[in-house]
């Protein structure tokens, strides 16, 4: 729009500056014919015995002949006196040297251009001033002026129409280009950081140069931010990894019960930390990877049964069997890592409250929608406070000895939520608890 | 007498119900709403038939058609103007500085090509050229002088045929006589030896082309020089013995032309007549409808140009030019 | 059982080593990828046990060649990282299972022995005493011709007793060992799988002796 605008105005003053323009030159060009009629006359007038002669010369009002028939007038003057012409055609006054004066003026109701010379005629007894002035009507100037106008506002137009155009056509190329440039990137992969390599307008490569450089920076900046976790981890696990195994080794040696507590004590505080930090690692990172979900087509079940063969030496440890029940695969279009990720949180979450030789049912199921349901023969879940266990950080009362911040089943919510799904607590009329994550 | 009339006329510029009119005539009904005032410098003769053909389409309408010499013309309409509605001269010069000075009004939707109107005012609706005319009894059949330097050649060759009875325009007193002595001029160096060998010839001096013709008829002229040919051709009686010669060294052709006086009272009358003046030829030429010489291009075949209708026309109207001018003349012919 | 511990960070080795030992394994340590290459040529090991950030290259670079080659001990990686990283999957780079930092040695045994049992063609020890052939990582218990899969902690609970016969476990150790540091057991617990464990022994020659206040004793004969 502004676009529009600022040609429209340009349009207009050029319009203005080019008539202006045009409207002197034509006065110009006006002026010019009346001096040479003046100068014409002036020049046919002579001093005779006394008397001041003026042939007047046929080309004086001759070039005055213009396409509109303009009107002409005439003043000749011999001191006061008017040797002949019209006596009220308003006369400028001329220097004595032949020098002509030009003003415009109102004659007979119409405008009129006047153009005056003077001379002095010296005699044999006196001297005597001559002034002549031509006067023409400026039908034709106005004429003319109009056709200016009128080409020149049809230039002014076509300049702008034409400008606008070009404006609107560069407009809207360099708009289609930012746009496929804007799909090209929009449809990446929420980790695509690779430059962009379309090719782009000249005025626009300092800006993709900007982005692409842009999104190296950042490239490179996660990667150091990753490289920084995962040393930090390593820093900070590696330690604490040493601590544990040899408060296993002296808990072995040692006989004293309250040595035995606290280093049991010990140990439950390591991997108390260590499994908050690795939740709420998870946790941040799902929040981050659940605005751009990395969706492949997954089998469900394939899922399950690697996440069951994980988690089944750990298992086996309680004496729990994992089992795995479904009929065929069920595909679905979804982020592996963080669906495995809740799964692996649910499972660990109902080994930490299930009795010993017990049994954890994972089923899935394809109708209506996917989901997954995760059973198992415990304790169940304290009816009064299903609602607010998935909260962040809220543990439900049975949890009160057990190692593990509340992080999982939000983890798990989370999850279902980012798939466009969500997660159900339900406990099962025969006994125990039911975590259903359905997508 | 003639002369008289035409000074008289001249030193009393009174108001038409003074005015000695060469003619007079009404045409219409009595009882017709409008009636337009036609002040003309061509004879009622020739004009009737047009005014008649106009009032047909016009039954409300009534036309007074007076006729004068063409300085009259611009004498009275000077002084009176609100006399007048339509002014109809052959003096193009008198006429393009009355439309100059602001004395008519434009017509509007009458499209007639630039050479042939001015301002959109004054209309030319005839073309008519100055010729020589000649008494055939004194010429003997193909000794006719063809141009002007042949007729100087043939009167100085027998002076004493044409001596007296040689007669052309006194510019003094008629404007189109002065309008084409000027023209003349300008044109060349042979107008003034025609002039003074005229005026060795003790040349004889007319107001008006209809005298001179009358005179030749009589034999009391041979040649006259500068009379409108369209009134010998308008004469048919007069064709046996006269014959008119078109100059062919240069041609000087005026227009007949006509305006709206802008004090007129019935401005959309008057408009329609000389709308009707210009439009009347270019149907099919109707010599009954439209006796004069049609306008027709500005140059034809035998390079006859009209005169230009132009402001340089008001050079020769300058007091002071006319003043040395006349002198010029005078002491030419008048010897 | 044999490992082979490629760990950079001495301090952890040794706990890893220390604890390991205790259950009678040998432990070899290297901390330099070349050292664990020197290892591997000369010795034959029943497990690896493999941190993944060396600091002369990564551990995966060891993977990599360990798999090139015909030699098929398995591999455990240990790792400090996240498990749910998505830059690493470690299975796909050739290891048999990874444990993250700090880990439970329990479950490291309970790992080992579920890659041992997937490795079918690697030899496992089994001992035998007393009439019994106990399988450690099968999980077997073999008397005469009968065999039976022992339960989780049945099988931990009669290695313990079977790796020192004589030795008086108290209960206390016992639970240690076989439950988790986060589980409240009650005395009770071990009595129910010493009692199941007596069980499946009678037609044995060996005999679990409970000494009141002491702990229990496997006993032959």
């Amino acid at each position: 729009m502004t676009l529009i605008g600022s040609a429209a105005a340009i349009a207009v003053l050029l319009f203005f500056v080019v008539r202006t323009y045009s409207a002197q030159i034509a006065q110009s060009g006006q002026d010019s014919i009346l001096e040479a009629s003046v100068t014409s006359i002036l020049d046919a007038v002579t001093l005779r015995d006394g008397d001041v002669e003026v042939d007047l010369p046929y080309v004086a009002f001759s070039m005055l002949s213009t396409e509109a028939d303009d009107r002409v007038f005439y003043a000749l003057w011999q001191d006061e006196t008017l040797l002949s012409g019209y006596e009220l055609l308003p006369v400028a006054d001329a220097p004595d040297g032949g020098e002509i004066v030009l003003v415009s003026a109102i004659f007979d109701g119409a405008p009129v251009r006047v153009a005056t010379a003077a001379r002095i005629l010296v005699g044999a007894n006196d001297r005597m001033r001559v002034t002549v002035s031509v006067a023409q009507t400026q039908d034709a100037l106005a004429g003319t002026l109009n056709k200016i106008s009128r080409n020149v506002g049809l230039i002014g137009a076509g300049f702008f129409i034409l400008s606008v155009l070009v404006a609107s056509w560069a407009t809207n190329s360099t708009i289609r280009l930012m746009e496929r440039l804007t799909n090209s990137i929009t449809r990446r992969g929420p980790k695509d950081l690779t430059p962009v390599a379309r090719p782009v307008p000249l005025e626009m490569a300092p800006l993709v140069a900007l982005l692409n450089s842009f999104m190296a920076r950042l490239d490179t900046s996660l990667k150091q931010s990753e490289d920084f976790i995962a040393e930090a981890a390593h820093r900070v696990r590696t330690p604490l990894a040493t601590v544990r195994s040899h408060a296993e080794a002296t808990l072995q040696r040692v006989e004293r019960e309250d040595n035995r507590q606290a280093l049991r004590a010990m140990v439950r505080a390591i991997d108390e930390s260590s499994r908050a930090a690795g939740q709420l690692l998870d946790h941040a990172m799902i929040t981050f990877r659940a605005d751009h979900l990395e969706t492949h087509e997954v089998d469900l079940v394939e899922l399950v049964e690697d996440l069951v063969t994980r988690l089944t030496p750990v298992a086996e440890m309680k004496d729990i069997a994992l089992t795995v029940v479904s009929e065929g695969q069920v595909r679905v279009e979804a982020d592996a890592i963080l669906l495995q990720n809740a799964l692996r949180n649910l499972v660990e979450n109902a080994l930490k409250y299930v009795p010993e030789e017990s049994e954890i049912t994972l089923e899935v199921f394809a109708t209506p929608r996917p989901r997954i349901e995760v059973r198992d023969k415990g304790p169940g879940f304290p009816p009064d406070q299903m609602q607010d266990l998935a909260a962040r950080f809220s543990r439900g009362e049975n949890a009160k000895d057990t190692i593990g911040s509340g992080l999982g089943l939000t983890i798990a919510k989370d999850v279902a939520m980012a798939h466009g799904g969500e997660l159900t607590l339900t406990n099962m009329p025969e006994g125990g608890a039911c975590v259903t994550l359905l997508l | 007498m003639r002369y008289l009339v035409a000074l008289m006329i001249w030193l009393c510029p009174l108001g038409a119900f003074a005015q000695e009119w060469e003619d007079q005539n009404a045409f219409g009904p009595a009882s017709a709403k409008t009636t337009l005032r036609v002040l003309s410098s061509t004879d009622t003769s020739l004009f009737v038939p047009i005014i008649e053909d106009f009032l047909q389409e016009q039954p409300d309408v009534s036309i007074e058609y007076f006729v004068t010499g063409t300085a009259q013309i611009d004498q009275v309409f000077r002084a009176a103007p609100e006399d007048f509605d339509v002014l109809i001269s052959s003096a193009m010069d008198l006429q393009l500085k009355l439309v100059n000075d602001g004395f008519s009004v434009k017509i509007e939707n009458l499209d007639q090509p630039q050479w042939a109107q001015w301002r959109q005012s004054l209309f030319a609706f005839t073309t008519e050229p100055a010729t020589i005319v000649i008494n055939r009894a004194a010429f003997a059949p193909g000794a006719v002088p063809q141009t002007r330097q042949e007729l100087i050649a043939a009167m100085r060759a027998r002076p004493d045929i044409f001596r007296g009875r040689v007669g052309t325009y006194d510019v003094r007193e008629s404007g189109l006589g002065y309008l084409f002595a000027t023209q003349d001029a300008r044109s060349s160096e042979t107008f003034w030896r025609l002039m003074e060998v005229m005026g060795g010839l003790d040349a004889r001096l007319y107001c008006c082309s209809g005298a001179m013709i009358d005179d030749l008829v009589a034999g009391k002229l041979m040649v006259a020089y500068n009379v409108l040919g369209s009134y010998v051709a308008a004469r048919e009686d007069v064709a046996e013995q006269l014959e008119v010669v078109l100059p062919s060294d240069f041609p000087t052709t005026m227009m007949r032309t006509a305006f709206v006086s802008s004090r007129t009272d019935v401005e959309d009358e008057a408009s329609a007549f000389v709308r009707h003046l210009v439009e009347v030829q270019t149907g099919p030429r109707n010599r009954e409808v439209f006796p004069l010489p049609p306008l027709i291009s500005a140059v034809d075949d035998t390079g006859q140009a009209v005169i230009s209708l132009e402001p340089a026309l008001m050079t020769y109207l300058d007091p002071l030019k006319r003043k040395t001018f006349i002198k010029e003349w005078s002491s030419a012919v008048i010897q | 059982m044999k490992f082979l511990l490629v760990e950079d960070n001495i301090e952890l080795a040794n706990a890893v080593s220390a604890r390991l030992n205790l259950d009678g394994h040998v432990v070899d340590h290297a901390d330099k990828i070349e050292y664990a290459m020197a290892f591997m040529q000369t010795g034959e090991y029943d497990l690896i046990l493999l941190d993944i950030m060396l600091p002369d290259g990564d551990g995966r670079t060891f993977l990599k060649h360990h798999r090139s080659g015909k030699n098929d001990t398995p591999v455990i990686v240990l790792t400090a990282r996240s498990q749910v990283s998505d830059r690493i999957s470690l299975l796909d780079l050739g290891a048999d299972d990874y444990m993250t930092k700090p880990f439970d040695h329990e479950e490291l045994q309970a790992r080992c022995r579920a890659v041992l049992r997937r490795n079918a063609g690697h030899a496992q020890s089994v001992t035998e005493l007393g009439g019994v052939a106990l399988d450690p990582v099968a999980g077997r218990l073999t008397i005469g011709t009968s065999a039976v899969t022992l339960r989780n902690r049945e099988l931990r609970l009669l290695e313990l007793l079977i790796s020192a016969p004589g030795q008086i476990f108290s209960k206390a150790k016992l639970a240690d060992r076989l439950f988790s540091y986060d589980e409240d057991v009650s005395e009770n617990a071990i009595e129910v799988y010493i009692g199941r464990l007596r069980k499946h022994l009678e037609p044995s020659e060996l005999r679990i002796t409970t000494l009141r206040g002491l702990g229990y004793r496997l006993d032959h004969g």
